[in-house]
């Protein structure tokens, strides 16, 4: 696998970070453009998708063990729910953000990002984590794109 | 968008299936652009047309790519989804036109959150503080609907992934027991390998 399609190795050598970057873009642009948490861990978890289809299954979980993306997942929701806890300790309602700074516009800023963050979190975590589950279930030592040729022999096997 | 639809209806090869309804997400994504709602057209194209499109491929790998053709016509069957809906479309009937401004979806709290965000909240994107902020309780409660469905994957279809997971255990002494001898993990995925290869 490592000669084959050199082309993609390289390009997607390539893409990777910059897909990284974007995500993290999304996810903390989120409060001044388009996008947010569930954009940014979606756009996050593809770049990992896209290096285990090229690179393998195997080499992407050495990059992020399954064990990180399932912590991730659950990290997620602490993060957010711990956010609307910290808010009640500190005299607030649950999720109340005014409280967590000095202005209302920061508390807001500093309860939105946390927020935005655990939701990025848990579905960057909850993306790779299907992923893997399903192509880990197939076959470990396979990457992921020789699995196609696992399903075409049956095409044939219609055709004659 | 329609003609993709019916074709996706139509065809039987369930690879093709999979591209075209990528294609019908971007479809989909490129109406919500031109409709101005550019968050929603992010979110469909990223997870329409990219990932699901990958996860569906994933799944395919576990079964077949011919779907089952079944001559049957069930009358009762076609009754009730023409019933359905034609409910469906009298209900759209009554609907505002898109973009009404007397529209109730434009009476509601939508111009107090577009007056008030920039005060309450601050972020430029009244979106974001609309998801995060004003509805926060929801926004909480979809990242749960995310964890539990990645938690649900993972309990179904899990277990063999991991060598130190009690279910691993369990799929290879299944192995062994087809077999008759003690299997390594290794050997099931290399039998695997030969058989995809024959």
């Amino acid at each position: 696998m490592m000669t084959e399609k050199p082309l993609l190795r390289v390009v997607a050598k390539l893409l990777i970070p910059l897909i990284l970057l974007f995500a993290l873009y999304v996810q903390f642009h989120g409060d001044f453009g388009p996008g947010g948490g569930f954009q940014a861990g979606v756009i996050f978890a593809v770049a990992f998708i896209l290096y285990s289809l090229i690179y393998g299954v195997r080499v992407a979980r050495q990059a992020i063990p399954a064990s990180a993306t399932r912590s991730m997942l659950a990290f997620g929701v602490l993060i957010y729910g711990g956010t609307g806890v910290v808010t009640m300790l500190m005299g607030g309602e649950f999720l109340d953000y005014n409280v967590l700074a000095a202005t209302v516009h920061g508390g807001q800023h500093l309860g939105v990002f946390l927020v935005e963050f655990g939701v990025g979190t848990t579905v960057a975590g909850a993306m790779i984590t299907i992923f893997y589950t399903f192509s880990g279930h197939v076959n470990d030592n396979l990457p992921f794109r020789k699995h196609n040729h696992v399903v075409t022999p049956s095409k044939k096997g219609d055709g004659h | 968008m329609t003609a993709t639809a019916f074709w996706l209806v139509r065809l039987r090869n369930l690879f093709a299936v999979i591209m075209l309804s990528g294609i019908y997400s971007l479809f989909a994504a490129a109406l919500y652009l031109v409709m101005d709602a550019v968050d929603v057209a992010f979110t469909e194209a990223a997870v329409g047309a990219g990932i699901s499109t990958v996860l569906m491929l994933g799944t395919l790998s576990m079964t077949t790519d011919q779907e089952k053709v079944h001559k049957k016509v069930s009358p009762f069957a076609l009754i009730l989804v023409l019933a359905t809906g034609g409910v469906l479309i009298y209900g759209t009937m009554d609907m505002p036109r898109y973009g009404d401004i007397n529209a109730p979806i434009n009476q509601h709290v939508a111009n107090r959150y577009l007056e008030k965000s920039a005060h309450e909240v601050g972020p430029p994107n009244v979106v974001t503080s609309v998801l995060a902020s004003y509805r926060g309780y929801d926004t909480l409660g979809e990242t749960a609907v995310v964890f539990t469905a990645a938690v649900g994957v993972l309990v179904i279809i899990g277990r063999t992934q991991n060598k130190n997971m009690p279910g691993s255990t369990r799929a290879r002494r299944r192995r062994e027991d087809e077999l008759d001898e003690p299997v390594k993990p290794e050997d099931g995925a290399r039998k695997n390998e030969e058989a995809s290869s024959s």
